[in-house]
């Protein structure tokens, strides 16, 4: 069970003056239970290759499948892909629309044509993965602070019980606490089995988090390996719009000029290699 | 999945030609020229010479001609309205009749006249949008309405207010289509159901939209402010405008054309 992109190209206004080349022969496969992250700088292709994981954007050329079931223009999958992949914009919180946040949550159920006797239920189970009690459900989504906010529309979109959930630049507009947060339920889910795919430019939390990092630049894949591969191109391979964590810069000069710090973007493991040295 | 993808009406399409680098002024005016000519058109006939001079002026404009024909897209059905309303209401010599339902051959000129008029006006006027950056338009604009400013018009202001609308048209329709999109990938029909359904639907697209507006217009305002943004007297433009020998040509060139296809619809047609 999985999504599979094969060989994905996407242009925006074909044959017209305004043509743009978003997306050019995107291949990858993420399973559930694992977590993949799309880097790349602004204007990459990310966002447009998120829409096409649940069929906001139909592909023009190449394929997606989400667990068997291929995404194309009138499709009869179309809405169970929808579903099963719960897609997460940019600033989420500016969606949100309804008077009380159990009416927020319960749009997407209602929609899915969940019996109404469930949805409390379910509303509630949302509101708990995303950290959130019962006691937010009467309370106006619009009174809340950025962080409640931005959980509310992702417990919203938990809400449909997705199997795998796109996230587009979530940690955007955060402040620190706010985006620990976040990472640790996106891994929370991924080990519950949802199947995560974080679109960011932050490499940082890329490295930390995933099993797999795909880069995009320009439109195209740069690189697609594990985070230790990743870094091994990086250094190799400067990618405008792109540096390497700060992190990850200084253990490569210490490794360099001892070979004995190994490169990393745990500041643990780079704690500990520099209190060995020491000794 | 297309929502807002197409291009619309009003947009700017940019390119390096001769009518794109004419003065705005210039290209309002030749706009109007256009515009006054072909209500004083009184032939069907005549538009075959009108036609031939979109030809040329989309030549010079160096635009695909497919790209300014989808201009006149969102006037079509007002187009065939006008022109089914004259079919079906004209009074005069029947071709056929239905019931009650009789077409006359006056009903069908009119019909082909009103709704070739009506495609003509707006495939002209979109020229002006197409090749012409909207600052720069609010800029002709104003210079065009400021020896008005000594009666008390607003011109500097009547800009500003259009230049900011203009800006915020690609915004406003990026943003409705990034929140349709998120609102559909949370399950949501926008066209399934009845009329009442459908419009029931777009509130999760309206009441964040209206949020964004507001939110947008009072940082917009602030930054206004926080600049010491007051009004237009006494300030200078980065780019000033110049009229230029190619401008006076154009508009006399084009005056010349249309004033000879109007004497050509009068005289030669019967």
């Amino acid at each position: 069970m999985s999504i599979v992109v094969d060989r994905l190209s996407h242009t925006y206004h074909p044959n017209t003056p305004l043509e743009t080349r978003a997306l050019r022969d995107i291949t990858f496969e993420l399973q559930r239970g694992a977590w993949m992250s799309v880097v790349g700088h602004t204007g990459s292709g990310k966002s447009t290759l998120v829409q096409h994981l649940n069929g906001l954007l139909i592909p023009q050329s190449g394929s997606v499948v989400v667990d068997g079931m291929e995404v194309r223009e009138k499709s009869p999958h179309l809405r169970a892909v929808r579903r099963k992949v719960g897609l997460v914009f940019q600033y989420p919180e500016q969606q949100l629309f309804a008077e009380s946040v159990l009416e927020e949550v319960a749009f997407a159920p209602r929609n899915w044509g969940v019996p109404e006797a469930e949805i409390p239920g379910l509303v509630q189970s949302s509101l708990a993965l995303v950290g959130l009690d019962g006691q937010y459900l009467e309370r106006s989504p619009f009174h809340l602070s950025g962080g409640e906010k931005r959980k509310v529309a992702i417990a919203s979109v938990l809400a449909s019980a997705p199997e795998y959930l796109v996230l587009d630049e979530p940690t955007a507009g955060l402040d620190s606490f706010s985006r620990k947060e976040l990472v640790d339920l996106l891994t929370a889910l991924k080990e519950k089995g949802y199947g995560i795919l974080l679109v960011t430019h932050d490499l940082d939390i890329a490295l930390q988090a995933s099993d797999a990092i795909l880069i995009l630049n320009r439109g195209e894949q740069v690189v697609r390996d594990t985070p230790r591969r990743v870094i091994e191109h990086l250094r190799g391979d400067h990618i405008p719009g792109l540096s390497l964590p700060d992190i990850v810069t200084l253990s490569a000069e210490l490794h360099d000029r001892t070979g004995t710090v190994p490169v990393t973007w745990d500041w643990r493991v780079l704690a500990q290699a520099i209190g060995e040295m020491k000794r | 999945m297309k929502f807002l993808d197409n291009l619309t009406f009003g947009q700017y399409v940019p390119s390096e030609s001769p009518i794109h680098h004419l003065d705005p002024r210039c290209k309002i005016a030749c706009v109007l020229v256009l515009l006054t000519s072909i209500f004083m058109v009184r032939h069907t006939t005549s538009f075959i010479g009108w036609g031939l001079l979109l030809l040329v002026v989309t030549s010079f404009s160096r635009l695909p001609l497919r790209l300014v024909v989808k201009t006149a897209k969102p006037v079509l059905i007002l187009a065939l309205f006008t022109a089914s309303i004259h079919i079906f209401f004209t009074k005069g010599t029947p071709v056929f009749s239905l019931g009650i339902i009789t077409v006359t051959r006056e009903g069908l000129r009119m019909a082909a006249f009103t709704a070739l008029r009506l495609l003509f006006l707006v495939l002209f006027a979109s020229f002006l949008t197409l090749t012409t950056k909207p600052m720069e338009l609010a800029d002709g604009l104003e210079r065009l309405f400021s020896p008005l400013t000594r009666f008390g018009f607003p011109a500097h202001e009547l800009a500003m207010m259009m230049t900011i609308a203009l800006r915020f048209i690609p915004t406003l329709l990026d943003e409705t289509d990034r929140i349709m999109k998120a609102q559909l990938a949370r399950g949501a029909y926008f066209d399934k159901g009845s009329l009442w359904k459908r419009l029931k639907a777009f509130l999760p697209v309206l009441i964040p939209l209206f949020i964004i507006v507001f939110q947008r217009a009072e940082d917009l305002s602030t930054a206004m402010e926080a600049r010491c943004y007051r009004g237009g007297k006494g300030r200078t433009r980065m780019h000033p405008l110049t009229w230029r020998t190619s401008d006076t040509i154009a508009l006399l060139g084009l005056s010349l054309v249309t004033a000879l296809l109007l004497i050509a619809d009068r005289t030669l047609l019967p």
